[in-house]
């Protein structure tokens, strides 16, 4: 399987989502420059956390705007995996393919250290090496990571399960504990915690690779035949 | 603010308008002696920055000197952007710390900022990547309004920075000291990889080739920075806020990647970052290195304000500026590269050979100096030196014992000290873990990161306890490298070399400089004992407020070689059962103390005593058992001694502990005497443990009650909830915080 790890100009986590799937994982990936042409090279497309274009503006709000975006919507339309880490699911809400916003965090500070999450639903192409209710820790490394939707929304990501992790203990303020969310379709999340961070027992955990491994299972099945 | 049009070189004398910017009448006839005629304003302006303590080191060179700078695992001693270790497998680690008091003291959030933005360039020009920052900071106590916003905007500023440049901050120490009440430290360190191949140096070689001006514009920001950062702070120092530079962490990524991109590109001859005296420092440093000379047009600089003098482009301190020497015809190969990451790359002007710094602006020559009397030929001062009455005073007391009723209660005012307390408050707020190479986070005796693709991990530390060094700066100096080394121990590393931040008062002051010039001397003492050479470090005067000096603060920043992953060794106890030893005796040692803080409210007294002989004893025996993996747990006795240190043990796992002490009881507990670590060990391994290790004293055992208790001849004396000493250590910052001032 070949993971794109996309790199724009302020990314700072696209080397650890790189190591991730290359090293940890074992597949392969490329960081692909976010002037690139095209993503139909790619099986999956990861856009890993960081400060894109320095947070100026609103966190995502301008990469959000880059070519590169249209390309994503094109490779999520085809049902292939998309996973937006940190500052990467700001990209994914600030540019629609995903519902809702991001506030600064309740205590209006950065906050940097491992959460508990439940697992919320294992029916996804990015949890079901997960159990239903699974606590895993993660580590969160954010500002502005407090999840906002209005009740309707809400109400509809509940109907859909579209909710994928909760906190155990909400940080941020986050609506509804939520830490991360798919799209209708299921093949597009966006989570605050950094599973890339959780890949390696000398990291303090490794609940992220599994993460990794659902795409890598749910991907084989899917497209891989025999598998 | 002077304009430089109507400002003749004969009124500048008549003026004496080179005093306004630093220089002595002495250093002004220099300058004319030099030049063989009368500076113009921005060749005085040039002047004033370069001779500038900050740049110059006039004042603290002939102590520098003295420093053990060699050792065969040196590769780049003091003297480039950063020192450079050779850790094997072709790899070199990079560092250096730097002071940004100053600008923090006055414009916290940007100072901090700044600081940590400046000591990366200087470690990525070098051509290795960041992998690391740690911070030493200082504070007065947390009861002022004032304190209170300097500490929280300080943080605040090195989060804001050091998160968005992808830079893990992964240690550091802070504490507080009414001394620093007005005059805050800020020390950035900074630590890099490199293949030792890839090494870059700051210089412009090759008669003809092309300097280029990379990064952000130039501003009006932080003009002679310098010269403010090496005069004393006070009440007027609130009008020096246009000299703290503004930082752009965004601006700073894009140059990381594109400066380290460019150094495979053998276009590239030398590369130097703009730092203090920005243009002027990086300019001539990089032609007096190579023994070149430089010719630049100023025209051609990137200007963000428009009219902006010589003097103003010359001494501007604008952040996330690099200068390049080029090969001649191949500029478009730079200019592409940084291209990729929307940064321009200029020819701004070119290399000589008349070792002349040359400058043109709109047609006429701006300046016309030899470059080596910037860089090299500053003069340099050998300052008088005194005894200070307080030492005199202090050496001939009587030893200070303190009194002490209830260590239940004594113990837990000592968690509550801020300088003792948890910092969690500080280290939830920085990106810790980005790069995914932190395997011991914030919090620990020393950071441990693994080397990627290696077996090895890099330990380090910052460390300095000034109230030892205010009471007796050599020993207190040998203190300060001697626990700096202990952390690296303890955590599984050897030390392999140190990088110092020397935070002073004013150096004209004869005492002062007698406690620069002791506490120096005992840190070389240590240094060499501990095979810790010197590769790096800053100089940072003038720390005064209100005619009060700070207490000496050389802060010690040292990195460790770990030799196997195997090694990495936690400072807080694994496993009920496990058996607790202190390492080396204890004496009554409480000058200087954390309970002397408490009890006195002052600092008094002789400086705990230390024998670096048997402190290099100890670290070897202690490391040598760790490397033999009978040691499950290892960490220093500092602040507060064994009692806060087995406190300290606890609240990571939650476990408890049941100890017997011997001797007199409030000594046991609370002295500082050095050179002791507390360790635990398996069962299984004790008596190997005790065959490679000497005096190490059988304390208890580690228990699963999660309780802290300490018995003396059979009778406890103190026991106390582990769950309720950790809230009160964790809950101790942020409660001064929310407190009203």
């Amino acid at each position: 399987m070949k993971f794109a790890v996309i790199v724009f100009p302020g990314s700072n986590c696209d080397r650890d989502m790189y190591h991730a799937a290359k090293d940890a994982l074992g597949e392969e990936a490329e960081l692909v420059w976010y002037q690139t042409a095209n993503l139909e090279d790619y099986d999956a497309v990861l856009l890993p956390g960081g400060f894109s274009y320095g947070d100026y503006l609103r966190c995502g709000a301008i990469a959000s705007t880059s070519h590169i975006v249209t390309e994503i919507k094109k490779h999520a339309e085809k049902g292939k995996p998309v996973l937006g880490v940190c500052n990467g699911f700001q990209i994914l809400l600030e540019s629609g393919l995903l519902p809702g916003a991001m506030l600064r965090n309740k205590n209006l500070k950065f906050m940097c250290h491992f959460e508990n999450l439940v697992v919320q639903n294992n029916k996804t192409m990015f949890s079901s090496a997960f159990s239903e209710q699974e606590v895993i820790a993660l580590p969160i490394a954010h500002g502005e990571g407090n999840y906002y939707c209005d009740e309707a929304t809400l109400q509809q990501l509940k109907d859909n399960h579209q909710i994928v992790f909760t906190y155990e203990n909400n940080p941020n303020g986050s609506v509804h504990d939520i830490a991360g969310i798919v799209n209708k379709e299921g093949n597009v999340l966006g989570m605050m915690p950094h599973p890339e961070r959780a890949v390696e027992d000398i990291l303090g955990g490794a609940d992220g690779l599994k993460l990794f491994k659902s795409i890598v299972m749910n991907w084989r099945e899917a497209y891989v035949a025999g598998a | 603010m002077l304009q430089a049009p109507e400002v003749t070189p004969e009124l500048i004398e008549q003026e004496r308008l080179y005093a306004e910017m630093g220089l002595t009448e002495e250093e002004y006839q220099l300058v004319v002696k030099i030049l063989g005629r009368k500076p113009n304003f921005t060749e005085i302006g040039i002047f004033s920055v370069m001779w500038s303590e900050h740049c110059s080191y006039k004042n603290s060179k002939p102590l520098l000197r003295k420093f053990p700078t060699e050792g065969p695992q040196v590769i780049q001693g003091p003297g480039e952007g950063a020192g450079i270790v050779d850790i094997g497998d072709g790899q070199a680690v990079v560092f250096k710390i730097e002071s940004h008091n100053h600008p923090s003291a006055v414009e916290p959030y940007q100072g901090a900022a700044t600081g940590v933005g400046g000591i990366i360039r200087d470690v990525f020009s070098m051509g290795a990547r960041p992998i690391a920052v740690l911070n030493s900071l200082r504070f007065g106590n947390l009861t002022s309004g004032r304190v209170k916003y300097l500490f929280e905007e300080v943080v605040h500023g090195i989060a804001g920075y050091g998160n968005c440049v992808g830079v893990p901050t992964v240690g550091g120490e802070v504490q507080f000291d009414n001394s620093y009440e007005g005059n805050p430290l800020v020390n950035a360190m900074c630590v890099g990889i490199i293949d030792q191949k890839d090494i870059q140096k700051g210089i412009a070689a090759g008669i003809g080739n092309t300097v280029m001006y990379v990064g952000a514009r130039t501003g009006r920001d932080g003009i002679h920075g310098a010269t403010f950062a090496s005069e004393d702070l006070s009440e007027e120092s609130e009008s020096k806020r246009p000299s703290v530079q503004v930082g752009d962490p965004f601006m700073e990524k894009l140059l990381i990647e594109a400066c380290l991109e460019v150094i495979h590109c053998d276009a590239l001859v030398g590369m130097q970052d703009m730092g203090a005296a920005g243009l002027t420092s990086s300019a001539s440093e990089m032609a007096s290195k190579a023994g070149t000379g430089m010719e630049m047009n100023l025209d051609l600089i990137p200007q963000r304000e428009q009219n902006m003098t010589p003097y103003e482009m010359m001494l501007s301190e604008s952040q996330e500026r690099m200068l390049l020497c080029v090969e001649q015809g191949r500029e478009q190969e730079i200019v592409d590269i940084f291209e990729k990451y929307g940064l321009q790359a200029v020819a701004v002007g070119r290399v000589t050979d008349d070792k002349l710094f040359r400058l043109l602006h709109k047609g006429e020559v701006a300046a016309d100096i030899p470059v080596d009397a910037l860089a090299e030929d500053a003069p340099v001062y050998h300052k008088p030196s005194s005894v200070p009455a307080y030492f005199e005073k202090f050496q001939k007391m009587e030893d200070y014992y303190p009194e002490v009723k209830n260590y239940g209660a004594t113990l837990k005012a000592l968690l509550q000290q801020p300088t003792i307390a948890s910092k969690e408050w500080v280290y939830d707020q920085y990106d810790s873990m980005v790069q995914t190479n932190t395997v011991v986070a914030p919090g620990s005796d020393a950071a441990v990161l693994r080397v990627r693709g290696t077996n090895k991990a890099l330990a380090m530390t910052t460390d300095c306890n000034s109230r030892y060094i205010y009471l007796d700066p050599e020993t207190g100096g040998k203190i300060a490298v001697a626990e700096a080394a202990r952390n690296i121990v303890c955590s599984g590393g050897r030390p392999l070399a140190l990088t110092d931040g020397l935070n002073f008062g004013n150096p004209e002051k004869p005492e002062n400089f007698w406690q620069m010039e002791k506490s120096v001397e005992g840190m070389s003492a240590a240094s060499l004992k501990l095979n810790a050479p010197v590769i790096s470090g800053n100089v940072s005067l003038y720390n005064e407020s209100g005619g009060q000096s700070i207490f000496p603060t050389p802060v010690v920043g040292m990195v460790g070689l770990i030799e196997s992953l195997d090694h990495i060794t936690p400072s807080h106890f694994q496993a009920a059962g496990d058996v607790i030893y202190v390492i080396g005796e204890t004496k009554p040692e409480f000058g200087g103390s954390e309970l002397q803080n408490i009890l006195e409210n002052k600092y008094f007294g002789k400086a705990p005593a230390i024998d670096l002989d048997v402190e290099a004893t100890r670290q070897n025996q202690l490391l040598g058992a760790i490397q033999a993996g009978v040691v499950a747990s290892a960490h220093d006795l500092a602040e507060g001694g064994l009692a806060v240190a087995l406190a300290e043990s606890l609240f990571d796992l939650g476990f408890g502990c049941s100890v017997e002490v011997s001797g007199d009881i409030v000594t046991e507990l609370f002295s500082e005497t050095q050179s002791r670590f507390l360790v635990s060990v398996k069962q299984e391994n004790q008596a190997k443990f005790e065959n490679l290790v000497e005096n190490a004293y059988f304390l208890g055992n580690v228990t699963d009650t999660a309780e802290l208790e300490v018995s003396s001849n059979s009778d406890v004396v103190l026991k106390e909830s582990v769950a309720q000493l950790k809230s009160l250590w964790k809950g101790a910052i942020p409660c001064l915080l929310k407190s009203k001032a």
